[in-house]
């Protein structure tokens, strides 16, 4: 296979005397949807705001594309392109699609504000994840139902060049319908190059639409498969920790 | 069909055209509804001489000296802050020109930008205040006005030994900022209608613009996408103290000189004139056409009353029972203008 997106080795991270992250080992790749699965306290906040670089790792070795990357600060790691979707999505209602998305990042010519340029490419961003439910680049978000605002984060994303983005319970507050979308949303980004890592506790979701599981429990990597080798009941055993796993690192 | 729904995305929306046409579905309406509505009352029951120029006159130089303290007002009340301090800021600021164009026998031009500086650095200790502290802007300006009304009046009469002090006008100064055209209209209005474009201009097509609306919303969110949230707020305070004393320091030019309680109802009229116009105490909404029109209806109400028949005294009558209606209206055509053409079908 070819080189990782993204490639930890050995990261560890603690608060104190509490070790969250005993040595993690952990690869995603472009075009793959890979899924961050584990309890509550396994560990998967942690890795991923060391990711973001809101919280960056005390040990262990970063490789972004293949080269050494030090994610020190949430700079860093936009500027190698890596995106967080939070589970807030850090939208503000009061604005339309458009101002959300250059939100911080307005394209400005001759000190104004380029409407045009930006309006076309949120629509562009929006285009290339083939979403039709949004009427209008201009709607306002507070009218937007949860699916549409979770598709408006991600193509912010997209639209800041992202290579690999991270989503945070991508579906939990959504309804079945919304769920399907957000999920076909999720599989196009990935089948448009994007490296995607999903971190979810709906594992029907999971399994739907990521390539690769990876689980989490008490800190370790306890377990990386391939969606289509292993089955729910299994993740669940390694989840709940009455499963482990041999031969694997 | 969705390809041309697609290139009607691309189009830029500000057009006039289609801002005329998106205005009608505006939370404003209910300010400009509003605001004619005022005027033909007062076209009606104050007759001719209402309607005449020295009756526009009368409300439009309310209006003038209103608006310029109402506008930054209102971009503070857009972030989800308040400013309570600006009456104290237009009284301690035409006293401070006062002083140094006086006491001190500074020129009297010194004297004038020492004034609006005056406001300048209030405003900054607001905003730093505010930020720094985390105390809410509501506690911490009326704390501000109580501070610069004190400093105004025991300083005045500690330097001068009066609370009143004449000012010796300038004839340059006096035709820039203290005349009336055709010996009605205030050259403040010019002041106000630049102040306005201004304001207009970084409200609509700025950055900045675009960040206040967007702390307003939810500063959470604004600062998670990079925005320095206390940055934006310092500046809206440093500009609605600046904007209050410069409407002080032309009091002083226009009427020869301050005295140390002018100015203080301007704090709750400016924040009427600005809910009168749509702007919600909670931050999110607004917009300068919205504050013009309320400005205006306030200011008509104040002068018109004295063309009727009736005493002023139910000016402030008047003027509640609007406030009211404006907030309740403007409501109902907030949540028209969000629901209208955004409304979800159901299911697919």
């Amino acid at each position: 296979m070819d080189v990782p997106l993204i490639e930890l080795s050995g990261v560890k991270k603690s608060f104190g005397p509490v070790d969250v992250l005993k040595g993690i080992d952990f690869k995603a790749y472009a075009g793959q949807v890979t899924a961050l699965v584990g309890d509550n306290g396994a560990g998967k906040s942690t890795l991923i705001k060391g990711l973001s670089g809101v919280q960056p790792y005390d040990e262990g070795v970063v490789k972004f594309a293949g080269e050494e990357a030090h994610l020190h600060s949430p700079r860093h790691s936009g500027a190698l392109g890596i995106e967080v979707v939070y589970q807030d999505l850090a939208l503000c209602d009061n604005l339309d699609i458009v101002q959300n998305m250059f939100l911080g990042r307005e394209e400005v010519t001759q000190g104004t504000l380029d409407e045009g340029s930006m309006e076309f490419q949120a629509t562009k961003a929006l285009q290339s994840l083939s979403v039709r439910t949004v009427k209008s680049v201009r709607q306002k978000v507070s009218s937007l139902s949860g699916g549409q605002r979770q598709t408006v984060a991600i193509a912010r994303s997209v639209l800041r060049n992202a290579k690999l983005v991270i989503l945070d319970e991508p579906t939990a507050a959504l309804g079945v319908a919304q769920t399907e979308q957000v999920l076909n949303l999720v599989r196009r980004l990935a089948d448009n190059g994007i490296g995607v890592i999903i971190i979810s506790h709906n594992l029907a979701d999971v399994f739907q639409v990521c390539d690769s599981i990876n689980v989490l429990y008490l800190g370790r990597m306890v377990a990386s498969l391939k969606t289509s080798e292993t089955n729910q009941a299994d993740v669940v055993g390694y989840i709940t920790g009455t499963k482990t796993m041999e031969g694997v690192a | 069909m969705s390809s041309t729904k697609q290139a009607e995305l691309a189009m830029p929306r500000r057009t006039l055209g289609g801002a005329l046409r998106s205005f009608t579905r505006r939370p404003e309406m209910g300010a400009l509804i509003g605001a004619i509505a005022v005027y033909l009352f007062f076209a009606v029951a104050g007759g001719d001489k209402f309607t005449s120029s020295y009756g526009a006159a009368s409300w439009l130089n309310i209006f003038a000296d209103l608006v310029i303290v109402a506008l930054p007002v209102s971009l503070i009340m857009i972030a989800g802050e308040l400013d309570l301090s600006v009456g104290s800021v237009i009284a301690g600021s035409s006293m401070v020109t006062a002083l140094m164009a006086t006491t001190f026998g500074l020129p009297l031009w010194l004297a004038m930008v020492g004034g609006v500086l005056f406001g300048a650095i209030i405003g900054f200790l607001n905003g730093w205040i505010i930020v720094r502290t985390g105390l809410p802007s509501f506690i911490v300006t009326l704390a501000m006005m109580y501070i610069v009304m004190g400093l105004t009046l025991g300083l005045t009469r500690a330097l001068a030994g009066t609370v009143n002090i004449a000012v010796e006008g300038d004839p340059v100064a006096k035709m820039l900022f203290g005349t009336f055209i055709d010996g009605k209209f205030s050259v403040v209005i010019f002041w106000a209608i630049a102040i306005a474009i201004v304001v207009w201009w970084v409200q609509s097509f700025s950055r900045f613009g675009n960040w206040v609306y967007a702390i307003g919303g939810d500063a959470i969110s604004a600062r998670a996408q990079g925005i320095q949230v206390g940055k934006v707020k310092i500046w809206l305070f440093v500009a609605s103290g600046t904007a209050a004393a410069f409407v002080g320091m032309m009091q002083t030019i226009t009427y020869n000189g301050a005295g140390v309680s002018k100015g203080q109802s301007f704090v709750f009229n400016a924040i009427i004139a600005v809910v009168i116009g749509g702007v919600l105490l909670t931050g999110g909404y607004g917009s300068v056409f919205g504050v013009i029109l309320g400005t205006i209806t306030f200011a008509v109400v104040q002068q018109g009353i004295y063309y009727t028949p009736w005493d002023s005294d139910w000016a402030s009558l008047i003027i509640g029972i609007l406030v009211l209606a404006a907030v309740l209206t403007n409501n109902l055509f907030r949540r028209l203008a969000l629901t209208t053409g955004t409304k979800k079908k159901g299911g697919k």
